[in-house]
């Protein structure tokens, strides 16, 4: 799937057997609606260079 | 001293102390005022009456007895419902976790509060697992703003609000995750607490998503407000994120001079989107510090507010993934199903998230360097509508639910301490927030901040009395 063809249906479909999940059609559609939300904040986040980092949480330390 | 109860918590330590008023009529007062107002506030989901009048005869037997009373003594005090109360089962707001078996012992916080004579009188409504930003719950109903009953409170603490701002408590304390304790103190008008990350225990508390989560206090005043976070520090070994800071105290330097103090506006990113109202309360903030040309940047910002997003959609799925298979109809469907959509979601995207917030974590210390106090506003609005589903920012029309919190999510996102201070126009029923920010570990300051503020008639915390 290429990210410009984000379809919030399809990742739907394939992820509600695994989580083993069912929806309703009212319930389906809030779903889309919160992956696409999340979709269009990740398109902000995919291009942005990082260095290569990890830390989990903003833990300062004395 | 018959409204003393209406008083702030340290006026009421200082009657009890002085014996001018019995800690005992303090609370049978103030449960008074909560059974009259309760039903239109809709704040507490729980009142330990019995309790609260069995600690207020023992606070007026120590004082009998002439011993030493503590900073906080006959000042009662309520917590968001994802506080552990013993003999309460701890609801998060949920419809299932009050079915589960009571808690056998207080939250830490909840024991320190009382270590320091402060009294209990209850738990509070609040957001269905914290995922909420207005105050409004499907199973206990919305926690309304006192100051005008057909607006939101703010959550997901929209009890711990309505409780302070309503006069039924002096303080109250909350959960912060994305903007829990600075949206309900910016939309019902008092201040709040958002330590640093790693600062107060949460042993004892449910978990939102335990990488963004702190608890904090809500107050009517500064005073009271660094009375019981200093009540509140110390050290936990049970949480895994506490830091092992030393106890530093606020109180004391509370009445110091800010004018000493680099002072910026937030620019950007914190001043797109945001209604003028806003905007306003910011500028007379930064004019009353003396900060108002000095505006800087936290770069990205708005990429930081994504990826807390992202995080605690997945953080928070993690969270509830066994149970929503079991129970999903129990939750409050707006929950539900932002909690489904997390479970969804591609790991290698909260991946770049975390990885994201340590970079954007050293851009704000390095902005720290410059500035020792950031101003920014805590909500894009005031209160909306209960039941408003969405609202237009910045020439978009968006939810309410998830949007609240957009000036908010980008500082817990780094773990920085954070004083929610209210601004109040004249003709205007209903205030708005400004956000003090300050560099971890640095609560002193903006306590400082808004206290100076405070005591320049700047800001202020008036009870609001819509529903007496």
């Amino acid at each position: 799937m290429k990210v410009e063809e984000f379809s919030a249906d399809a990742l739907i479909d394939a992820s509600l057997p695994l989580l083993g999940l069912t929806l309703t059609p009212p319930s389906r559609a809030a779903v889309k609606l919160h992956l696409e939300t999340a979709e269009t904040l990740w398109r902000s986040l995919r291009g942005f260079d990082l260095v290569e980092l990890t830390e989990p949480a903003p833990v300062y330390r004395a | 001293m018959s409204e003393v109860h209406l008083q702030s918590a340290q006026q009421i330590q200082t009657a009890v102390v002085s014996g001018q008023a019995k800690a005992r009529d303090i609370v049978a007062a103030t449960l008074a005022r909560i059974s009259a107002l309760n039903p239109k506030l809709g704040a507490f989901t729980d009142v330990t009456a019995e309790r609260a009048l069995a600690k207020a005869d023992a606070i007026d037997a120590a004082r009998a007895r002439g011993e030493t009373l503590g900073p906080l003594a006959g000042a009662p005090f309520a917590v968001k419902n994802l506080f552990d109360v013993k003999g309460l089962p701890t609801r998060a707001g949920s419809k299932i976790n009050r079915e589960r078996a009571p808690a056998s012992a207080d939250a830490i916080l909840v024991q320190r509060m009382e270590a320091a004579g402060a009294i209990l009188v209850g738990a509070l409504n609040m957001g269905e697992y914290a995922y909420d930003f207005t105050g409004e719950n499907a199973h206990d109903g919305a926690s309304r703003n006192p100051h005008d009953l057909a607006h939101m409170s703010g959550g997901s603490s929209g009890g711990s609000g309505s409780a302070v701002a309503g006069g039924l408590t002096p303080l109250a304390l909350g959960s912060d995750t994305n903007g829990s304790i600075r949206v309900p103190s910016s939309l019902c008008g008092i201040f709040g607490l958002k330590p640093t990350y790693g600062r107060l225990s949460r042993t004892g508390s449910f978990p939102f998503v335990a990488s963004f989560d702190h608890l904090g206090p809500f107050a009517r005043s500064v005073a009271d407000l660094a009375a019981a976070y200093d009540a509140m520090q110390g050290a936990d070994p049970h949480d895994p994120a506490q830091a092992p800071r030393p106890f530093e105290p606020t109180s004391s330097g509370l009445e110091e001079s800010a004018a000493n103090l680099r002072i910026a506006s937030l620019g950007g990113y914190f001043t797109r989107g945001a209604e003028l109202a806003a905007l306003e309360a910011v500028e007379r903030v930064a004019d009353a510090l003396g900060a108002r040309r000095r505006t800087v940047e936290l770069p990205e910002a708005a990429r930081a507010r994504a990826a807390a997003y992202l995080i605690t959609m997945v953080e928070g799925a993690s969270l509830h993934a066994d149970q929503l298979r079991q129970r999903s109809g129990d939750y409050d469907p707006d929950v539900r199903d932002r909690l489904i959509a997390g479970e969804m979601l591609p790991g290698a995207w909260v991946v770049k998230a975390q990885k994201f917030r340590s970079w954007f974590r050293a851009r704000a210390l390095d902005l720290f360097r410059e500035v020792d106090v950031l101003i920014a506003p805590a909500t894009p609005c005031r209160a909306p509508k209960i039941g408003q589903r969405t609202f237009m920012l910045g020439g978009e029309e968006l939810l309410v639910r998830p949007n609240l919190g957009i000036f908010t999510q980008p500082i817990s996102f780094i773990g920085l301490p954070v004083v929610a201070a209210p601004v109040w126009t004249s003709g205007e029923r209903l205030p708005i927030g400004v956000q003090i920010i300050t560099a971890p570990w640095r609560e002193d300051l903006a306590l400082r901040v808004a206290r100076a503020l405070e005591r320049d008639g700047v800001v202020s915390a008036p009870i609001g009395r819509a529903a007496s």
